[in-house]
């Protein structure tokens, strides 16, 4: 049973990841990740949130009617995210304003409602706990990943301290100002996929047209 | 009227709720494989997004905005913490009336938008948007522009993204970008192209 919760915990990361793989909770993943700090911030927020809603929507999962379920699994993670977003503006409030609408926009992640729907109805709490923390954890990964790229190579600092000198102050690395910019983001999500991919290869997706190699005559 | 203009122009163009803010990506990648199933998406976004926001906005001004419960009483009432959770309960129960009203008055409608709408309510745009006229401070007359041109900004994404990936099923890809890793590519494409519009000035 340890070595299953172990897997539950470490499936997400590559081989199941919720982003790469799983098609979900993209929206934020690109939107916050300029910086290395604010993806650190997300990523926390995240996990606490994923975690703690599928464990009390696996608490309560017996007496939730079905016709009603999503309005309650989404007040429970509203709930959650009011209090994540309470927190942050008590205790960070320059990273809470960075954050913006992306705090609020957890509420809709869909990582946090699919693991809610397609796990944590149907376990019991504390596995689905380590699902929804593993599943964070897995988003966490990817954003810090295009986090350090953005920002090491796009201002050339690693949380907000300088490591490549840039021109402006006198060092000699000319920053890549279009990391800075939303597409980039997309860009390097592409390439984590196909690196993960060649990594991984069958998580390849079937062509849906086969190129037809010519017969030589 | 030129103000109304200017925001509508905004927020189609430069900002653009799919390609600058990275809203309903989920959505966007998933339903973006046929163009007539990502126009019908696109226009049940467009419809819910220009009636939540306005519905939104006016839940904000008298019920939850610092001194907004005066009507009632509770004059230095401040419930804008309550926020989220009010704005997620008006767009699920929006989208569960507007179903049940197509499915009675509309049914060529329901039928073509019916699988769509209630995934509609986890689409980040639909909430982005209302938070977005918080965070801004429309008022009632901007929320109703910003959310009909925002939703109509997102419907030309999707519509766009769909026609591109229609083609591309025909071009030779490598196999690890197969699929998903070509369509974030494509996607940081058009958000580029979509970049030209911010130097628009109105």
């Amino acid at each position: 049973m340890a070595h299953k919760r172990k897997d539950m915990l470490i499936d997400p990361l590559v081989d199941n990841n919720p982003i790469t793989l799983q098609v979900l909770g993209i929206c934020s993943a690109l939107a916050v990740t300029s910086s290395l700090q604010v993806a650190l911030v997300m990523t926390i927020a995240v996990t606490l949130v994923t975690g703690f809603s599928s464990m009390f929507i696996s608490m309560i999962r017996n007496h939730i009617p079905s016709s009603i379920r999503i309005i309650v699994q989404m007040v429970i993670i509203a709930s959650l995210v009011i209090l994540v977003d309470q927190v942050l503006k008590a205790y960070a409030f320059e990273i809470s304003k960075t954050l913006s609408v992306f705090v609020g926009l957890i509420i809709t992640n869909c990582i946090v409602m699919g693991r809610a729907e397609a796990f944590a109805m149907k376990n019991p709490p504390l596995d689905s706990f380590i699902d929804g923390v593993g599943n964070g954890l897995g988003y966490g990964l990817i954003l810090m990943l295009v986090g350090f790229i953005r920002e090491l190579f796009g201002s050339g600092s690693l949380f907000g301290i300088t490591v490549l000198p840039t021109v402006n102050n006198g060092g000699w690395y000319v920053p890549n100002g279009m990391l800075l910019l939303p597409p980039s983001a997309f860009f390097i999500i592409g390439l984590i996929i196909w690196a993960f991919r060649a990594w991984k290869p069958k998580q390849v997706e079937e062509r849906e047209y086969k190129i037809q190699t010519m017969e030589a005559h | 009227m030129e103000n109304y203009l200017a925001l509508a122009v905004k927020a189609i163009f430069v900002e653009n709720l799919a390609l600058s803010f990275f809203l309903g990506m989920c959505t966007f990648i998933a339903v973006s494989k046929k163009i007539s199933t990502a126009i019908g998406l696109g226009i049940s976004v467009m419809i819910v997004q220009s009636i939540t926001v306005p519905a939104n906005n006016l839940i904000l001004t008298y019920l939850l905005a610092p001194g907004a419960l005066a009507w009632a009483g509770f004059g230095e009432v401040d419930l804008t913490f309550l926020g989220l959770i009010s704005y997620i309960g008006v767009i699920a129960a929006l989208v569960q009336i507007l179903e049940m009203v197509l499915d009675k008055y509309f049914p060529p409608l329901y039928n073509a938008l019916g699988v769509f709408l209630p995934l509609i309510t986890v689409n980040c745009a639909i909430l982005g948007g209302s938070l977005f006229m918080v965070e801004r401070g429309y008022d009632f007359g901007e929320s109703v522009t910003y959310g009909v041109s925002s939703g109509f900004g997102w419907a030309l994404a999707i519509t766009a993204m769909a026609g591109v990936r229609e083609k591309l099923k025909y071009s030779d890809i490598p196999d690890g970008l197969q699929g998903l890793g070509i369509t974030f590519i494509t996607a940081g494409l058009m958000a580029m192209a979509f970049m030209s519009f911010s130097g628009v000035k109105l």
